[in-house]
């Protein structure tokens, strides 16, 4: 059944909506924005390949033994931790240029760079 | 949506569902770590960024058509590869038949820990572990690096003055959030040792901690808690979380076995990798709290420096 990949499908569109926030809008903040649920939907993509059907939380416990694929938990754990701190490196980055141009719409940050030239 | 303070609380709760999809999907360890983290600590630290670079946004956008055209180009590709691969849910996945079957069944003998998320994150890949920890340190010296205020002890007094007449007022919350950052410390506390047993470890506490020190900060003023928390202590203690973490392996490694095998640190392997793994985790926990914290003064830093400029403006 063709049905059953609901949940790429799912991922891939969260992660359209990431791509184009990313690329159709001048704003930096925004664009961080994209990057953040461009993010979130790999997150989500690995969590959905690790689910097993009638399992349970990776913890050990006595009378289970189905249990859901630790492995890409440990991967994402780890991602959204280092995603806040590149996201935190982002944002201070769209602080500098705030204080360098007066703005932080990349419109206006390439007619300055422009007038520079 | 024009408005950014909009947009920015929008993604907060986004996260937050995202969080619950995961306790959905049997991942609890994550789950903690997107509700700590991404509904929190991210919300929050766009929120101080849209106070110095401003809340609207420009209207125009070049070219939707285009983009949207390459979006939906990208998308209908993607949708095709996923054709070939695996149901939802389905347990014969290939993601599912290599390393994974150790993990779940020889675990509790190898490590000793109940939370297999735990022991892969800290014994199995350590190594993985330790690299994501050095990322997050370097973010924060770039955070450091880029944001980092100077400041003149005249300054400092007349910030002084601007944060006690805006935290006077809010008596409530102030009492209300006393009471609370004891609670919240102590369960960040909890989450960090108890990560062998249950969902935790040190990333997520480390980011519960940092939060209790981020809601002091937002009720009581920047001055009041540069006053509690050593700017030049906290620097020292993210370093001190890596250095900790590899600190760890080298002596694994002095005691004839490999890097980050905890097994040399006891006489019995079970209680040596108990033990390392408890000491990666305070590592961890370290320079996460530390990090964020960091990260947290120099925006917050930053904003008071540009609304005093203003302010000597007018």
């Amino acid at each position: 059944m063709i049905l059953g990949l609901y949940n790429y499908w799912i991922v891939i569109i969260l992660m359209m909506i990431g791509f184009y926030i990313v690329i159709a809008h001048g704003n930096l903040i925004k664009k961080i924005v994209g990057l953040t649920i461009f993010q979130t939907s790999v997150f989500i993509f690995y969590i959905s390949m690790a689910k097993v059907d009638e399992g349970t939380a990776p913890i050990l416990a006595e009378g289970i033994n189905q249990y859901s694929n630790p492995l890409p938990h440990v991967l994402i754990l780890t991602a959204i931790v280092v995603g806040i701190a590149t996201t935190a490196l982002a944002l201070a980055l769209a602080v500098r240029i705030k204080e360098a141009y007066g703005s932080i719409e990349e419109k206006d940050i390439q007619e300055k760079d422009n007038l520079d030239c | 949506m024009k408005d950014l303070f909009a947009v920015i609380m929008l993604t907060g709760i986004y996260s937050l569902l995202s969080a619950s999809f995961f306790v959905a999907m049997d991942a609890v360890d994550v789950a903690f770590t997107e509700a700590a983290v991404g509904a929190g600590v991210s919300t929050l630290l766009m929120l101080v960024a849209i106070t110095i670079t401003g809340r609207s946004e420009n209207p125009a956008r070049h070219k939707p058509f285009l983009a949207l055209a390459v979006v939906i180009v990208t998308g209908s590709l993607l949708i095709y590869g996923t054709l070939d691969m695996p149901h939802f849910g389905s347990s014969l996945a290939p993601i599912h038949q290599h390393v994974t079957p150790r993990y779940i069944n020889d675990s509790m003998q190898e490590i000793g820990v109940p939370n297999i998320v735990t022991s892969v994150l800290a014994s199995y890949r350590a190594f993985d572990t330790f690299g994501e920890v050095v990322v997050i340190f370097t973010a924060g010296i770039g955070v450091l690096a880029l944001l980092m205020v100077v400041r003149r002890p005249e300054d400092i007094e007349k910030i002084n003055f601007l944060n006690e007449s805006m935290h006077e007022k809010h008596l409530i919350l102030r009492i209300v959030t006393k009471t609370l950052i004891p609670f919240i410390m102590l369960f960040a506390l909890y989450v960090q040792f108890h990560g062998d047993f249950g969902p935790g470890g040190g990333f997520q506490a480390g980011v519960i901690f940092a939060a209790a020190i981020f809601l002091y900060t937002m009720v009581f003023g920047m001055a009041t808690a540069r006053r509690v928390i050593n700017q030049s202590f906290i620097r020292i203690l993210a370093a001190v979380g890596v250095l900790l973490y590899g600190s760890v392996g080298v002596v694994s490694m002095l005691n004839g076995k490999e890097f980050f095998d905890y097994s040399a640190l006891a006489s019995d392997p079970v209680a040596g990798q108990h033990l390392g793994i408890l000491l990666i985790e305070l590592g961890v926990g370290c320079t996460v709290t530390a990090v964020m914290v960091i990260i947290f003064f120099n925006f917050a830093d930053r904003k008071e420096k540009s609304q005093h400029n203003e302010n000597k403006g007018s």
